[in-house]
C-alpha cells in the first residue's frame, strides 16, 4: 500500500498568533524514517539536478532508513554545509520536491523535513564529521556573512584558505538573522551552524562595512588578501514610487523585520529598539518578505493585517507554506489592488488608496500583467510595511571605482569574477534578490573558480 | 569590543568620549559618523565623529535618550559592545572665501570637524552658537582656536545675546556678508535659519540625524525628502543642502517613537 505523504506537526493556529515560537515542529525519527520510505531511489535522480546545491538526496535518504544518522547527515554536509536552515526556508515546491517523480502522480517526497531532521539531529547531538584541514596560509576574504558568503567561506576553508569574513551588522548571518523571522527560523539555529565554521577556523569579524571601514582597495593591496569573495547580498529597499511614502507609520520590510529580529524589539522594553505598528496594517507584496511581516505583525498583537498585492492569489510569489500558514493566521489577502497613494494627518499615516486591478496578457515573466481598471478603493490603516523586494546595496560599488554594476545595481561578473581581477561575488548582489540556496550555491560555485584564479596565479 | 580611553563631562547632560576603533578611524573625515551599541540589549545609535587622533575616535553625546544615558554610565576602562563606521557621506566642503558655521545645543559636535576642515583649507570661519543657558554652550575653546569671529546667544541671556541664533544672525547680516552656511542643531532651529538664509540668498548646509538601525543603507528608516525625492541620510547624508528638506515631515518622523522612549526612561527610574 502507498505511504501517505507525512505531515510536519505544527503549533495550533490560534495560539502561535501570539507568539514567536517556531510553527513547524519537525519530525521525530519514526516520521522521517516513514516520510524517508517514501523514496523512489530513481536512476536518474531528478531532486539532485533541481537542487542548486546538488545535494544527493536518494543517498542520504538511504542512509536514513537505514538508521545510519550520522552518515546521512554527513552526506548532505558535504555539499550543504547549512541543513537545518535550508530544510526550512528553501521553496522545495520549486526544487528538489517540484523534480521529484513521487510527485507526479501523489505528493512529493517531502524531502526539506528530512533534511531539517538530519541537520537539527546534528545539532542537538553535536555531530560533526572530522575534517583534517591543511592550511595554505593564504588570506582570502569575505564580504558578508549572508547565505552566500558562509557557503563560499566554508568551501574556501575546507581547501585550506586562511578566511576572513567581514560583516557590517554586529551579528553573523546577513538575512537569517535580520530578515527571516523566529517563527520560521530561530535564531539560535543560525547562530549554532555559524559557530560550526568558526570551529573550522573561519575567522569572523562583525563592524567592519567593507567600503568604508576598509576598502576593496586596501583589502588587496594593503592587506595581503589574494583574493575576495563579495556577498553582500541585497540590501537596499525598493521604493514604491507613490506619493506619502516618507509618512511616519510606513516602514519598509527590512527595516520593521529587523527591528523585530535582529534588535529583538517584540521583547521591549527588555530589548531597547521600539516597534509600534497599531491595530490596522496593510502589508504591500506578495513574496516570502511580505508574508514574514504579515505575520509578524500579527504576532506583535496587530487586529487586522492585510496583504495588498497586485495580481492573483495563484500569482503569489511566496512558498506555499507561508501563504497556508499566513492564511491560518488569519492573515487577509486583498488581491488585485495596487497602492497608488498614502495620505495622513501631520505627516503620520492614516490611509492607503488602491487601484483595483484586472489581468491582462502574460508578460516577460510569464505571468499575467496586471492592468488598472480606474476604480480604486481606500482602507484606513496605522501602518504600512512595503516588501516589494531589494536591490543591492550601493556602498561597494561606490566606494570601489573599478567594480562595474548593470543598471539594477548589480555587480557583473563572468565566471563568477568581477570586473577587478581576483574580486569575485556571488549571491543577491550578482543577482538581484533571490533564495538563500540559491546564494548559497552561488558562494559554492565561486570557490572553485577563486582557487583556480590562486593557483593560476602562483603558478 | 571598543575600549574607552578617555570621558569628561562638557556639561551636565553632554559628555566627550574617546573610543579605541582602529577600523573607524582608518578612513574617516569631518561628516562621517559612526552606530554605536552600548550592549546586548542595546538599540543601535548613530552619532557623529568629532575628531580622529591614530586609531581613537571622539564622540560627544546629550544624555537625553535613553540610550545616550545608558552610555553616559560607562566610566574609562569600560567597553562599548559595537562601534561601526565611518558611515555618511564625508562632508562636502565648498570652494568658498567664506563661512559662518551655526549651531544649535549639541550641534556644537557635529559642526567642528566641518569648519576645522574649512579652516584648515584657509578658509575665513566665523560662527554663530547657541543654546538654552551658558552651560549648554559648548566647544567654545576648541571653536576660538578655529573662529574669527564668535557670536553666541543664549534662551536666558546668561552669555551672549538674551534669544535664539536667528536674532543674532538678523544683526550680523546686516554688518557681514558670507558665502556659505552651515546650520547643524536640532530640526525646528535649522529649519527656521533656512528660511531666514534664504531671504539673504545664502546657501546652509544643514546634517540630519533621522532614526536608524543599520546605518548601511538597509533599512531605510532614516529616509527624508529632500527636494520632493527621497533620500537616505545613513548613505546619501547626512549632509544635505538645507533649503530642499522637508523639516516638518522630517520632525514627525523623528518623533514617532516618542512614547517608546518614555517607557524605557522609566526603566532608568527604576534602577
Amino acid at each position: 500500500m502507498k505511504v501517505p505523504r507525512t505531515k510536519m506537526p505544527v503549533l495550533d493556529k490560534v495560539i502561535r498568533r501570539t507568539n514567536f515560537e517556531e510553527v513547524a515542529c519537525g519530525y521525530s525519527l519514526a516520521e522521517a524514517q516513514l516520510e524517508a520510505s517514501r523514496c523512489l531511489d530513481c536512476k536518474n535522480p531528478r531532486c539532485i539536478a533541481a537542487c542548486p546545491v546538488s545535494v544527493n538526496i536518494p543517498k542520504f535518504i538511504k542512509e536514513l532508513i537505514a538508521g545510519d544518522l550520522n552518515q546521512a547527515y554527513y552526506s548532505i554536509y558535504d555539499d550543504n554545509i547549512l541543513p537545518s536552515i535550508c530544510g526550512r526556508v528553501c521553496p522545495q515546491e520549486k526544487q528538489c520536491e517540484g523534480a521529484c517523480i513521487v510527485g507526479i502522480k501523489g505528493e512529493p517526497v517531502s524531502i526539506g523535513a528530512l533534511e531539517r531532521f538530519l541537520g537539527d539531529y546534528s545539532l542537538e547531538n553535536n555531530i560533526l564529521e572530522e575534517r583534517i584541514i591543511t592550511d595554505n596560509g593564504i588570506k582570502v576574504g569575505v564580504v558578508g556573512s549572508g547565505p552566500a558568503g558562509l557557503a563560499n567561506a566554508a568551501e574556501m576553508r575546507k581547501m585550506g584558505y586562511t578566511v576572513d569574513v567581514f560583516e557590517a551588522l554586529h551579528e553573523f548571518g546577513g538575512v537569517l538573522k535580520y530578515g527571516i523571522p523566529d517563527f520560521r527560523l530561530p535564531k539560535d539555529i543560525v547562530t549554532t551552524e555559524i559557530n560550526r565554521l568558526k570551529d573550522m577556523g573561519v575567522n569572523f569579524h562583525k563592524n567592519v562595512v567593507i567600503g568604508k571601514s576598509i576598502t576593496i582597495d586596501q583589502l588587496l593591496n594593503e592587506e595581503g588578501y589574494e583574493s575576495l569573495f563579495l556577498g553582500s547580498g541585497a540590501g537596499l529597499p525598493s521604493p514604491l514610487g507613490v506619493p506619502g511614502e516618507n509618512l511616519s507609520g510606513i516602514y519598509y520590510a527590512n527595516e520593521f523585520l529587523t527591528r523585530v529580529n535582529l534588535m529583538k524589539s517584540f521583547k521591549f522594553p527588555l530589548y531597547s529598539t521600539p516597534v509600534r505598528i497599531g491595530d490596522k496594517v496593510a502589508v504591500v507584496g506578495g513574496g516570502n518578505v511580505a508574508m514574514d511581516a504579515a505575520r509578524t505583525a500579527k504576532r506583535l498583537g496587530a487586529k487586522e493585517v492585510f496583504i495588498l498585492y497586485r495580481r492573483d492569489m495563484d500569482s503569489l510569489p511566496a512558498r506555499l507554506e507561508e501563504i497556508h500558514h499566513a492564511i491560518e493566521e488569519d492573515i487577509d489577502f486583498r488581491l488585485l489592488s495596487n497602492p497608488i497613494e498614502f495620505t495622513g494627518d501631520n505627516y503620520q499615516l492614516k490611509q492607503v488608496k488602491c487601484e483595483i486591478m484586472e489581468l491582462g496578457e502574460e508578460d516577460s515573466s510569464g505571468r499575467r500583467r496586471p492592468m488598472p481598471t480606474n476604480a480604486f478603493i481606500t482602507y484606513d490603516i496605522d501602518s504600512c510595511i512595503i516588501s516589494i523586494g531589494n536591490k543591492p546595496n550601493p556602498i561597494l560599488k561606490d566606494s570601489t571605482a573599478k567594480l562595474a554594476v548593470d543598471k539594477w545595481g548589480r555587480i557583473v561578473t563572468e565566471n563568477h569574477q568581477t570586473s577587478i581581477p581576483g574580486v569575485f561575488a556571488g549571491g543577491d548582489v550578482v543577482s538581484g534578490a533571490a533564495t538563500v540556496i540559491l546564494a548559497m550555491g552561488a558562494g559554492k560555485d565561486t570557490s572553485i573558480e577563486m582557487d583556480k584564479y590562486i593557483k593560476s596565479k602562483q603558478g | 569590543m571598543y575600549k574607552i580611553i578617555e570621558k569628561r563631562a562638557l556639561n551636565i547632560d553632554v559628555d566627550l568620549m574617546v573610543v579605541v576603533a582602529p577600523l573607524v578611524a582608518k578612513n574617516a573625515k569631518p561628516g562621517h559618523f559612526i552606530i554605536l551599541r552600548v550592549n546586548e540589549v542595546g538599540e543601535r545609535i548613530p552619532l557623529t565623529i568629532v575628531d580622529i587622533n591614530g586609531d581613537n575616535v571622539s564622540i560627544i553625546y546629550q544624555k537625553l535618550g535613553y540610550s545616550t544615558k545608558l552610555l553616559g554610565e560607562l566610566v574609562v576602562g569600560d567597553d562599548i559592545l559595537d562601534f561601526v563606521g565611518p558611515l555618511g557621506k564625508a562632508a562636502h566642503i565648498r570652494d568658498v572665501k567664506s563661512v559662518l558655521g551655526i549651531a544649535g545645543g549639541v550641534g556644537a559636535a557635529p559642526l567642528l570637524p566641518q569648519l576645522k576642515e574649512y579652516k584648515k583649507r584657509g578658509i575665513k570661519v566665523d560662527l554663530v552658537i547657541g543654546a538654552r543657558n551658558k552651560d549648554y554652550i559648548i566647544l567654545l575653546d576648541e571653536y576660538r582656536k578655529i573662529c574669527d569671529n564668535i557670536h553666541i546667544a543664549t534662551d536666558d541671556g546668561s552669555l551672549g545675546t538674551k534669544g535664539f541664533v536667528t536674532d543674532v544672525l538678523t544683526e550680523l547680516y546686516k554688518t557681514e556678508k558670507y558665502e556659505h552656511t552651515i546650520a547643524i542643531g536640532p530640526l525646528v532651529m535649522m529649519k527656521f535659519v533656512v528660511l531666514l538664509n534664504k531671504k539673504y540668498n545664502l546657501s546652509t548646509d544643514v546634517s540630519l540625524n533621522p532614526i536608524m538601525i543599520d546605518g548601511t543603507g538597509m533599512c531605510g528608516n532614516c529616509r527624508v525628502t529632500i527636494g520632493g525625492k527621497t533620500f537616505f541620510a545613513c548613505i546619501d547624508g547626512p549632509d544635505f543642502p538645507g533649503e530642499e528638506v522637508n523639516f516638518d515631515e522630517l520632525m514627525t518622523r523623528q518623533d514617532y517613537y516618542k512614547e517608546e522612549e518614555h517607557v524605557c526612561n522609566l526603566k532608568l527610574v527604576k534602577k
